[in-house]
């Protein structure tokens, strides 16, 4: 089953502060560029997956309308957050593989900045009365907390986050998309304010509007279209044990310093038959700064409590070991909830990550997820 | 409410108000009396928070209410210096902690305003009057054992 199936296409509409259009208008425009790119055709489309947050979004039956698409094999809704991009490649990947359906789009599409921001928004759920009373109600805050205690007993510090929002700047300068190409020094960083401590502005990712899409079809069928496959080698989702009441609850986490990767990484690498030596290319979900130190820790990319020097050490520049987040990440590119760390990957295993391209690119990591649940892929070149 | 109502109340900052649940209810109910109750599983003994109908260790539905003295340490925090919490008004910067309990339990509060704050920090509880409800928040603790 793993190496069945491969990623063949990409596809983005333009990120922005205000799109001025629909979301089912970014979606369908995400979807059909992606279904472009690879070399295929509307019609040839039989599943599709998506997901949103508090319903943000479009669902995929609204872009099958809006594209005049043939019948689907297979629909995933899911109402969830950035854990969602590569757990949902990996169900395409298995939906392909067992022949459920042929051609699967992933896509995920919002006005994240000038509509319902997920920043600031209210989650349902029981945890709710805890939070939203006493004033700690943004989701920044969720992660900050996480960060907080993270840093405190791994004994790193801003300085740490701080290396990992200027080296995402660099990548970002060679990425037309991104919308934070201004270059970033560390004593800049360092004084900037505070806005929820740990967390200053260049440790946050910027919303956006707009969309991104991925397709997925059977490797075989891969070799014939316009790319070189991006092989799914490997998928995993995990959520800990007593993940929480809601989103925001976090209540029975035993551990904030590690998250999710932690918990997957073994499954990961075991599936696609290699170890976190054999990476070339890394893409961490970084809606935070903290979110990189501690998937690169949690993958064993690096020792524990390690991350910080090993980006301060240039590892994770495009010269470096492990090129990471090579178009700039959530930080720098945008917020499209860790769909276009999905695409970046997928264009770096297929070489065409132009001017950011990692010299080596046979094996990349990919992560969805901030806390206690996400996902992660391994895409691998077609061997 | 008009912040000046609130003031006369000691409350630390305005905002939505708590929504109990079946569950929580006696949570509530609680903190209004300036009790700190716990449901603490019939099983297998583990005190939790927040409250729900099932123990998240064993699954156990048999639970009984307990008291906490409301002592611990300061497991994590946050310091928010620009107003980012929907529908929440408060002098800046304020800080809300995610309190470890000695008997095991974590809350989350605010901290009092101006106290220092550091992870492992001992702090004990203090309670904010709102018209309506009553909040738990933390102050360093003076004699922690």
């Amino acid at each position: 089953m793993t190496g069945a199936a491969a990623v063949v296409g990409v596809g983005f509409t333009p990120f922005s502060r205000a799109s001025g259009r629909s979301v089912l208008s970014l979606a369908a425009e995400a979807v059909a560029n992606a279904v472009h790119d690879a070399g295929l055709g509307l019609d040839q489309v039989d599943a599709m997956g998506s997901f949103m947050v508090s319903d943000d979004s479009v669902p995929c039956v609204a872009v099958s309308s809006a594209l005049g698409l043939g019948e689907l094999r297979s629909v995933l809704d899911l109402q969830l957050g950035g854990q969602a991009p590569c757990h949902l490649v990996w169900q395409a990947a298995q939906t392909v593989a067992r022949r459920d359906a042929e051609v699967m789009v992933v896509y995920r599409a919002l006005n994240g900045r000038s509509g319902p921001r997920v920043g600031s928004m209210r989650f349902a759920g029981m945890g709710g009365q805890y939070r939203y009373p006493i004033g700690y109600g943004a989701y920044l805050m969720y992660v900050g907390m996480w960060a907080q205690r993270f840093l405190h007993e791994t004994g790193q510090g801003a300085a740490d986050l701080g290396a990992v929002a200027v080296g995402q700047r660099v990548y970002a300068q060679e990425n037309e998309r991104a919308l934070r190409r201004q270059p970033l020094a560390l004593d800049e960083y360092l004084a900037e304010p505070f806005v929820v401590d740990p967390y200053r502005r260049s440790d946050c990712t910027v919303e956006v509007d707009g969309a991104c899409a991925v397709v997925v079809t059977s490797t075989e069928r891969a070799r014939d279209l316009a790319h070189p496959p991006a092989v799914v080698s490997s998928g995993c989702y995990r959520a800990g044990p007593r993940p929480g009441l809601d989103i925001g609850d976090h209540l029975l986490w035993e551990d904030y310093t590690r998250n999710y990767t932690s918990w997957l990484r073994h499954d990961l690498f075991g599936r696609a038959g290699v170890g976190p030596g054999d990476v070339d290319v890394a893409e961490i979900y970084d809606c935070f700064t903290s979110t990189v130190l501690m998937g690169l820790e949690g993958l064993g990319l690096c020792g524990r409590g390690e991350s910080g020097a090993f980006v301060r050490s240039g590892a994770c520049a495009l010269d470096g070991k492990l090129p990471t987040n090579t178009g700039g990440g959530l930080l720098a590119e945008g917020y499209l909830h860790g769909m276009n760390t999905v695409a970046e990957a997928v264009l770096q295993v297929q070489g065409r990550g132009g001017s950011r391209q990692a010299p080596h690119h046979d094996v990349a990591v990919v992560t969805s997820g901030a806390l206690m649940d996400g996902s992660a892929l391994i895409l691998t070149t077609d061997r | 409410m008009a912040a000046a109502d609130e003031d006369q109340y000691g409350a630390l900052g305005v905002g939505p108000l708590p929504e109990p649940d079946r569950e929580s209810a006696f949570w509530w109910d609680g903190l209004r009396k300036h009790r700190i109750l716990l449901q603490q599983c019939g099983a297998c003994d583990r005190p939790r928070f927040p409250p729900m109908p099932t123990c998240p260790w064993c699954a156990s539905a048999s639970s009984a209410v307990v008291e906490s003295p409301g002592r611990g340490t300061i497991y994590s925090f946050v310091t928010a210096h620009v107003p980012i919490s929907p529908g929440y008004e408060s002098p800046l910067p304020y800080t809300v902690a995610t309190v470890e309990l000695a008997e095991g339990p974590r809350l989350l509060g605010r901290v009092e305003p101006s106290s220092p704050v550091a992870v492992g920090a001992a702090v004990a509880p203090r309670f904010a009057e709102h018209p309506t409800w009553t909040e738990l928040y933390f102050a360093p603790d003076p004699d922690p054992t």
